[in-house]
């Protein structure tokens, strides 16, 4: 279908350190390593599949206690509470700040249930080695790895706040046990992507 | 083992390409995944030390001056980087201080030292000692230095606060936007053009 050649037919594979193309003889030795940079040749990441839906899957799962519990706790003028991800952006647009709730809502939520739906979609369609769309699922599993870690966003506004708003008696905020939940569904996510071998998406076209 | 230098393989689908050199601003991409494999130099060794220098510096400016001050009915307060990462570790939730810190503090620094580091032995066309880890690690850090989302954040922070406080950006957060800009451009995917440019004998064909 393609004439371009691929690894596997020209008996070469590319080393994951550090790019150099070497002789594939991983049939005969069953492990090498680069001649350049010593790491381990592999045609393919390990487990890679297995790898990437346990990380989604656990990611997935602290999703829920990452949105239901607060992220932050508020004492401004003695009027105090604490506020989740998305009573945050709900109070930014109720605020006027359309913008401000818009980049949160898009960081907090859009990016991670994004990141969820293509990893699976991307796991799903290596398994069955469809060929349907393959250039299109290249791409998403490209724009994951770039926009991916924008959700740290929510952990890092969190952080700078409750280090600025100290002023005891008066006013005061404070992390809560949501954003660690958070951040540890970010980090899953993008290990999650980081396991997943996007050579897998072009690997139904062998036949 | 025989290897290839004049070959590239697409790392996102295994396509094999013969490099070829390319024009100042071109940019070479797979014709079956449409990614990009490799980029013409920008800048040679010297430049990318300057750069790695002047990130350096930056950095430091970054975490030494405050990112932002805040006044409150006469009461005045700044936060340093380190104070933003201090406070969730003296919070009720002390872990979360950990990727806070290692995203945007421990990470860029690694980043800045090891490139300094292989970069002034890349001058004189040798491999640092260590250089196979430190390019390893370098590949490896790249997607967990966070100087940009940080950013955000801090004017996030300057919006949000901006309706009761009287908020202003400080030095440091300048500092930031301008490390934001040196960290991109010194430790980005091409970063493992350094194998190439240190290799003993230059590779027929290579990119020069």
């Amino acid at each position: 279908m393609n004439e371009i050649p691929r690894a596997r037919q020209l008996r070469v594979v590319a080393c994951h350190g550090c790019g150099l193309v070497c002789e594939d003889t991983l049939d005969e030795s069953g492990n090498a390593r680069c001649p350049r940079c010593g790491a381990a040749l592999r045609r393919r990441r390990p487990d890679s599949v297995a790898r990437a839906w346990a990380l989604l899957i656990a990611a997935l799962i602290l999703y829920i206690p990452a949105n239901a519990l607060p992220v932050m706790y508020t004492r401004l003028f003695g009027r105090g509470g604490e506020s989740t991800i998305m009573s945050g952006v709900i109070e930014f647009w109720r605020s006027g700040s359309y913008e401000i709730a818009l980049v949160i809502f898009i960081a907090s939520i859009a990016v991670p249930c994004a990141k969820f739906l293509t990893i699976g979609l991307l796991l799903t369609s290596a398994r069955r080695r469809s060929v349907r769309a393959m250039r299109e699922r290249a791409r998403l599993y490209r724009l994951i790895e770039l926009f991916g870690y924008w959700s740290m966003l929510d952990v890092a506004v969190v952080a700078i706040v409750s280090a600025l708003v100290r002023f005891q008696a008066l006013s005061d905020i404070e992390p809560r046990i949501g954003i660690l939940f958070f951040g540890v569904v970010v980090i899953l996510t993008m290990l999650s992507a980081m396991s997943f071998d996007p050579r897998l998406t072009w690997d139904g076209d062998d036949e | 083992m025989k290897t290839f230098s004049d070959l590239i393989v697409c790392e996102h689908c295994d396509s094999v390409y013969r490099r070829r050199p390319l024009a100042a601003g071109e940019a070479a991409q797979c014709g079956r995944c449409a990614a990009i494999l490799y980029r013409a130099r920008r800048y040679d060794v010297d430049h990318w030390l300057a750069l790695t220098l002047a990130a350096a510096i930056t950095f430091v400016i970054a975490n030494v001056c405050p990112i932002i001050r805040i006044g409150f009915q006469g009461m005045r307060n700044d936060a340093t980087l380190w104070d933003s990462a201090s406070a969730l570790a003296q919070g009720p939730i002390t872990i979360i201080a950990a990727p806070f810190a290692l995203s945007i503090i421990v990470l860029p620094c690694a980043q800045i030292g090891l490139l300094a580091w292989v970069l002034v032995y890349a001058r004189a066309g040798r491999r640092a000692p260590g250089f196979a880890p430190a390019m390893r690690a370098l590949a490896a850090l790249r997607p967990w230095s966070m100087v940009e989302v940080c950013l955000l954040g801090i004017l996030v922070a300057v919006v949000k606060l901006s309706h009761f406080l009287q908020v202003a950006p400080g030095a440091g957060f300048w500092a930031m936007a301008g490390l934001m800009v040196l960290i991109t451009l010194i430790a980005n995917r091409d970063v493992h053009r350094l194998w190439e440019l240190t290799e003993p004998r230059p590779p027929l064909g290579a990119e020069e």
